[in-house]
């Protein structure tokens, strides 16, 4: 189920910096304000909180003097070839031809839980619990995105409500294209070291289309075959191969 | 899975034509059996049975 | 008490005797009912499951169940569909099993859909997998076929009710049932072709997760070769299970309710179709570690982390897959009842492990290098259901042996003698 037209059609994806990633979550955070991201009571459970971007902070696994860290945030890859839509049973996800992101429809949603088996990123939370915002945290609630209910999935849409905004004022101007300032997640807003960069992946007047040419950009699981939108880059080879499974001698370091 | 409903689309997918023609006809084979009981049942009531024991509607189950 | 009840010349327990045996299966039906009372009104975090396991011991239990049920589609498959030709001379045999298939199927399908009921974080939107049906999700296909097979199930199941001795004294009641069961090959090869996609879509829902290896497989058209392996194993236990729950009923009536002969039938058609499940499963495991493991940069052995150690896959394919294969094809060992029995449990607990490792451990494996490898324990509430479902099974079974004449071949076996007595069939008792 790939997207109709990868080669010349809209496709917003993101390029994210991980030598400039220094892991300070302020991305998490303009996330979750930005999309009304519930919190929950034990919000140190971390194999049930709600949070549509994940830093990981790997290592090279090497002792004191050698030891490296490095930061990875993990948004929705928005995949080509996402495993998580043709497996929902009652069409509450679709991946749009026109942007080439995954979007999920909460009150359709029935909260099989397939979705998440398929998605090998675990970008996808399901809501254990009663939504809640404690402490005044309704009224900071975005009027733009709709909260989610009890048991149901939700994801990371790259701030779809954003482009709706960016469309409608273009819409109003005369413009058919949206420029590349015009819509970006709030991620890539918010993140002080500008690590992460948004924009159409086909389009040459974006930024990105560039960067992800660079040898050191690669993606995560790509052999998996999913073709995530998210690309990566590092000029460190440690951090390009844990990114994927490699077999002994396979992983060939980059100059 | 009715094709009132909203996102019901009739383009030509082989998925949806396979799938949707097998359980329609599987939902109807099913509700062809419980017709039949059900007929047969009151015709058997009513006492005019005999009149069906020559049909050929009890043909194909006479098969086995 | 409820003489009037009890179906022709069988003996049954006093009513007290039942009412406490029951009564033990209904306390595990009450765990069951407050621990989906408390998942229905809390949510979902009644359960041990979280985003790393997102199917937990119902799935498993569910998978396992419409495993185990599969006797019923492929007995009345066996009997009415092709028994009258190929199979003629166990005719007598298969019609002997083909009731008591039909009630364990009927109980696996109503107990496996009613927890898929529970497992849902919205249950009142069940309905949307059949409105906005996805057609190329093997889930919604799953679910068209097992809700249709348990209406089908439980058409073949009405005439057994209604020929419950009470019952069978309304006029309508008799005829319909009669009527249903004359056209009982009808639905049984409806079961037959809903059963055979339902099984092997169950397969296929893990089998299409490409997002991981543990349990991607390639396949035949739109169909992973999981698909064609859950069919297999479902036949496979089926029957084994069937026996099993009949040879259960012999030793706790203490009652001969089916022929030796039947028996070994049943273990045969299960050790054949075992052995030959076994073989295809060494090819697809090897063609696996061969094939899907190395191009997902892996090594077979990345996938077996304790405590999901290797231990599984020999336990499944050697202990619980081998050995009761072994013993169920070859007569010397099928004439011994212990064998017989162990090899039919083997059989069972080997599938059921088998639909395990494929929920659980598919879901435990980082893929993700750099991803924590997770393990799972269930919650009261999530053992609560699948005992609840457990006891339900087993009260629904002795129900309908007390008062249906769900084995044929018993008042034959045991004829009965009450010093001079005779139940007659209004329940009325003579004396000669």
């Amino acid at each position: 189920m790939k997207s109709k037209d990868n080669a010349t059609g809209t496709r917003y994806g993101m390029v994210v910096d991980l030598d400039k990633c220094i892991g300070c979550g302020v991305c998490v955070v303009a996330c979750s304000s930005e999309n009304n991201v519930s919190v929950l009571y034990d919000e140190s459970d971390k194999t049930r909180n709600i949070s549509w971007l994940k830093i990981y902070r790997i290592t090279n696994g090497k002792g004191f003097p050698e030891t490296e860290a490095v930061y990875l945030p993990r948004p929705c890859m928005q995949c080509d070839n996402p495993p998580c839509v043709p497996v929902c049973p009652a069409t509450a996800t679709r991946q749009d031809p026109n942007t080439g992101t995954v979007s999920q429809i909460y009150t359709r949603c029935i909260g099989c839980r397939y979705c998440m088996a398929a998605c090998p990123y675990h970008a996808r939370d399901f809501n254990w619990y009663d939504p809640s915002f404690p402490n005044g945290m309704d009224r900071y609630l975005s009027p733009e995105v709709s909260p989610r209910m009890r048991g149901v999935v939700e994801k990371c849409t790259f701030c779809h409500h954003r482009l709706m905004r960016a469309k409608a004022k273009a819409y109003a101007e005369g413009r058919r294209d949206i420029a590349q300032d015009e819509y970006i997640p709030a991620c890539v807003e918010a993140c002080p070291t500008k690590a992460i960069t948004f924009g159409d992946l086909n389009n040459p007047k974006h930024e990105v289309s560039a960067l992800i040419k660079s040898p050191y950009s690669f993606r995560l699981l790509e052999r998996l075959g999913t073709e995530p939108k998210v690309y990566y880059l590092s000029t460190k080879d440690w951090v390009r191969r844990m990114a994927d499974n490699y077999l002994e001698g396979e992983f060939i370091d980059r100059p | 899975m009715f094709p009132f409903v909203f996102e019901w689309s009739w383009q030509l997918d082989w998925g949806r034509i396979v799938f949707m023609g097998l359980l329609y006809m599987v939902l109807g084979a099913i509700s062809l059996g419980m017709l039949y009981a059900f007929v047969m049942t009151w015709l058997k009531l009513t006492g005019r049975d005999k009149l069906y024991e020559r049909l050929w509607l009890r043909f194909p189950f006479t098969l086995w | 008490m409820d003489l009037a009840l009890i179906p022709n010349g069988v003996q049954r327990c006093s009513l007290k005797t039942f009412t406490s045996w029951a009564v033990l299966w209904i306390v595990l039906i009450v765990w069951g009912l407050v621990s989906a009372f408390l998942v229905f009104w809390k949510g979902l975090n009644q359960t041990n499951m979280n985003h790393y396991f997102a199917f937990g011991l119902w799935i498993v239990f569910d998978l396992s169940l419409i495993a185990l049920g599969a006797g019923a589609f492929f007995t009345g498959f066996l009997t009415h569909i092709i028994g009258g030709i190929f199979l003629y001379p166990f005719r007598d045999n298969l019609r002997a099993v083909v009731n008591a298939a039909v009630v364990i199927g009927f109980i696996c399908y109503s107990a496996a859909i009613a927890m898929l009921g529970v497992d849902i974080g919205q249950p009142i939107r069940g309905w949307f997998i059949f409105w906005h049906a996805n057609v190329h999700s093997m889930l919604t296909e799953v679910s068209f076929c097992i809700t249709a097979y348990l209406g089908v199930l439980t058409i073949e199941y009405l005439p057994l009710i209604l020929s419950n001795r009470k019952l069978k004294q309304v006029p309508e009641f008799n005829i319909f049932g009669n009527t249903l069961h004359h056209i009982v090959a009808l639905f049984a090869a409806v079961g037959t072709f809903l059963s055979f996609f339902h099984q092997g879509s169950l397969g296929g829902m893990f089998g299409v997760l490409f997002g991981r290896p543990f349990a991607f497989r390639e396949g035949f058209f739109i169909w992973p070769w999981t698909f064609f392996l859950f069919i297999h194993s479902s036949i496979a236990a089926g029957p084994a299970f069937t026996l099993l729950c009949i040879w259960v009923a012999q030793k706790a009536t203490g009652k001969q309710l089916v022929t030796r002969d039947t028996f070994t039938l049943l273990a045969k058609i299960s050790g054949w179709l075992l052995a030959t499940y076994m073989i295809a499963k060494i090819a697809d495991t090897i063609g696996w570690a061969y094939g899907v493991v190395p191009r997902a940069g892996l090594s077979f052995m990345d996938f077996f982390q304790a405590p999901y150690g290797v231990w599984l896959i020999i336990a499944e394919i050697g202990i619980f897959g081998i050995i009761p294969a072994i013993i169920l094809i070859t007569p010397k060992y099928r004439e011994r009842e212990n064998l017989l029995v162990i090899g039919a449990l083997m059989n069972v607990i080997g599938i059921v492990l088998n639909r395990f490792i494929v929920t659980i451990q598919t879901l435990a494996i980082p893929v993700m290098p750099f991803d924590r490898f997770m393990t799972y324990f269930p919650t009261w509430q999530e053992w609560g259901i699948a005992f609840g479902s457990i006891g339900y099974g087993i009260l629904i079974f002795s129900l309908s042996y007390r008062y249906l004449p769900m084995f044929p071949q018993e008042p034959e076996l045991n004829p009965v003698e009450v010093l001079g007595t005779v139940v007659t069939d209004s329940g009325a008792i003579k004396r000669s």
